[in-house]
């Protein structure tokens, strides 16, 4: 074994027993009459938040439940979620539960028709907003969650789900700072490609098609 | 005193001379405050004197283990966080581990740095709760424990900074972690090492030379080396009698080998030398703590990119993953060795013959977790 150093406890001398009957006992009590004396005037012994008055503020990364982001004013058109169920695959207790809206061939609109959460089963891990490749699904600050109605109350559908962009971007500036510009870059790069392929297809479609002469004003 | 562990769970012992309709058994828990979570032992007694007890416990099964195998890798991380809910971030370190030996995935530096100094903050909030914890048990209910417990409340509050939450950390991804450190946190963390020596004075200060508990704790609930060591006991429990076994010095793991640091050693293996040991261990962490923050490099934290057995030393023992992989997603076998339940067995060979009140001492320096021991 390679455990070269070690220190030995030593076990201080037994105390003498009944010398002066009591005297540990007195000498605890001073010992516990001089720290509460000092909780009161002593900064760091002062550590009591008094929930609900005052309250503790939240750090950036701090996480409890999922909220789905959306952009712009409404929730339904610009939600980011596709329904590509890859959140609820992945959750370890199984807490989400999606159905894909479809069209009436049944090909995938690419959004959700029903989303919903269980908070009693959701154990605040973090793993679905880590799988997301949308930007869609994040984990919220908010951690009052209680409710008297112990069913419904407790199944968080889309409505109560869906918050805007900018609330992510109050949670976590840094993150959602993030996330804008590299979506924007994703929309510019998108509209520069579809701009480019149009002027492309205009370009190959005024060569195939050459111009219809102009027939001369006749003499 | 019974030396084999396995004669003494099958074997009756009644004091001597003793009528069976002259013993009083007594059913301690679930529902005790002592014991530390929903655990129950069955206790024989001949007056106040232990002559049978056993532990009965899988009052908080979840089935992790089978949970585990049917879900992917990833899956698992935040389940291990329940284990030994008091230190979440060994349990991911070690599944971590065990994951990356057997994929083959190397961690970076900064990582692994991080990893060890987040094992080591782990350790202090487990010892220091203990602390609090096994004063509860000799009747010093709250204020010990809220001593303890606003040290350790710093510590959550530097967790929940980085990894988003107090105590379910779900921190450590294979390969290293899942986000770096924000801004100004290692500062954080240097100050609070600083300011823990000083906490760690007073409260030796408080235990030393108290009279209740010396009274209490001084050559209650020891066993022989040899019966530990067969027993499977590990982690500040082995080293308190005196056997110097600490995966982080036998079989070093992550980057501990590059630290200085010593193994505190008991002579007896008593309750005193327990509560003792954990006191000079966290000093010990605190060197280390010192050292992994002097030399943090910068550098990226998670890796770009069978069967396994596992082993890291939890602040509670020997904590183990055993992994068998099918090549699919999921884990064929995934089983844990959780150092609280392993550490509980002798409970009995340790109370035998002592007051039914040093039981509740013997149960507290043990340091178990439900949650870990029933998993």
């Amino acid at each position: 074994m390679n455990t070269q150093s070690s220190s030995t406890t030593k076990p201080p001398p037994p105390p003498a027993k009944w010398s002066v009957p009591g005297i540990g006992l007195l000498k605890g009590m001073v010992v516990t009459a001089k720290n509460m004396i000092q909780s009161y005037y002593r900064k760091e012994r002062m550590t009591t938040v008094q929930y609900p008055e005052e309250r503790v503020p939240i750090s950036p990364n701090f996480r409890n439940f999922p909220f789905l982001c959306y952009d712009g004013e409404d929730p339904k058109a610009g939600l980011r979620c596709t329904a590509c169920t890859i959140c609820e695959t992945e959750c370890p207790p199984q807490c989400i539960y999606i159905v894909i809206e479809r069209d009436e061939n049944g090909k995938s609109l690419k959004r959700p028709k029903v989303f919903d959460i269980d908070v009693s089963v959701c154990m605040n891990c973090g793993i679905c907003a880590e799988v997301c490749p949308f930007d869609s699904i994040y984990m919220d600050g908010e951690y009052e969650l209680s409710t008297q109605d112990r069913f419904n109350g407790l199944l968080f559908h889309l409505d109560r789900l869906s918050k805007p962009a900018d609330y992510h971007l109050k949670l976590r500036p840094v993150e959602a700072g993030e996330v804008a510009v590299r979506r924007k870059a994703e929309v510019d790069k998108k509209r520069a490609v579809q701009a480019a392929k149009e002027a492309k297809a205009q370009t190959d479609k005024d060569k195939a098609t050459p111009e219809p002469i102009t027939k001369g004003e006749p003499a | 005193m019974i030396s084999d562990p396995a004669t003494s769970l099958t074997s009756a012992v009644l004091a001597p001379g003793a009528d069976d309709d002259q013993l009083l058994h007594v059913s301690l828990g679930p529902q005790h405050p002592s014991t530390h979570g929903v655990f129950r032992m069955n206790v024989v007694l001949d007056g106040e004197t232990v002559v049978r007890l056993k532990p009965v416990f899988g009052y908080l099964h979840r089935n992790h283990e089978k949970i585990a195998e049917g879900t992917s890798y990833l899956a698992s991380m935040p389940y291990t966080d329940r284990l030994d809910y008091i230190c979440p971030l060994s349990n991911n370190w070690a599944y971590a581990q065990a994951v990356e030996k057997l994929a083959g995935i190397e961690v970076p530096e900064r990582a692994e740095f991080i990893r060890v100094i987040l094992g080591e903050l782990t350790r202090l909030i487990n010892h220091s709760a203990f602390a609090g914890f096994i004063l509860g048990d000799m009747g010093a209910w709250g204020s010990a424990l809220m001593y303890a417990f606003r040290e350790r409340e710093k510590i959550l509050d530097i967790f929940e900074e980085l990894t988003g939450a107090r105590m379910m950390a779900n921190f450590m991804r294979f390969g290293g972690c899942r986000n770096d450190l924000p801004e100004g946190w290692s500062a954080k963390v240097s100050r609070l090492v600083d300011d823990y020596g000083p906490f760690l004075d007073e409260m030796e200060k408080f235990l030393v030379g108290n009279e209740i508990l010396l009274s209490r704790t001084l050559n209650v609930g020891s066993l022989p080396r040899e019966v530990l060591i067969n027993g499977g006991i590990t982690g500040p429990m082995l080293r308190a009698a005196g056997v110097p076994y600490d995966i982080r010095k036998v079989d070093p793991y992550g980057i501990y080998e590059r630290f200085d640091f010593r193994i505190p050693l008991g002579a007896t293996g008593d309750c005193y030398d327990r509560i003792m040991i954990r006191f000079l261990e966290m000093r010990e962490s605190l060197k280390i703590l010192r050292q992994a923050l002097d030399h943090l490099p910068d550098g990226p934290i998670i890796h770009p990119k069978a069967k396994i057995r596992n082993f890291i030393e939890g602040p509670k023992g020997e904590l183990g993953f055993h992994l068998i992989s099918d090549g699919t997603t999921r884990p064929y076998r995934y089983r844990i060795r959780p150092p609280s339940f392993i550490n509980l067995t002798l409970i009995e060979d340790m109370c035998l013959g002592l007051d039914l009140a040093d039981v509740v001492i013997i149960l507290g320096s043990i340091d178990i977790v439900l949650g870990e021991v029933d998993r």
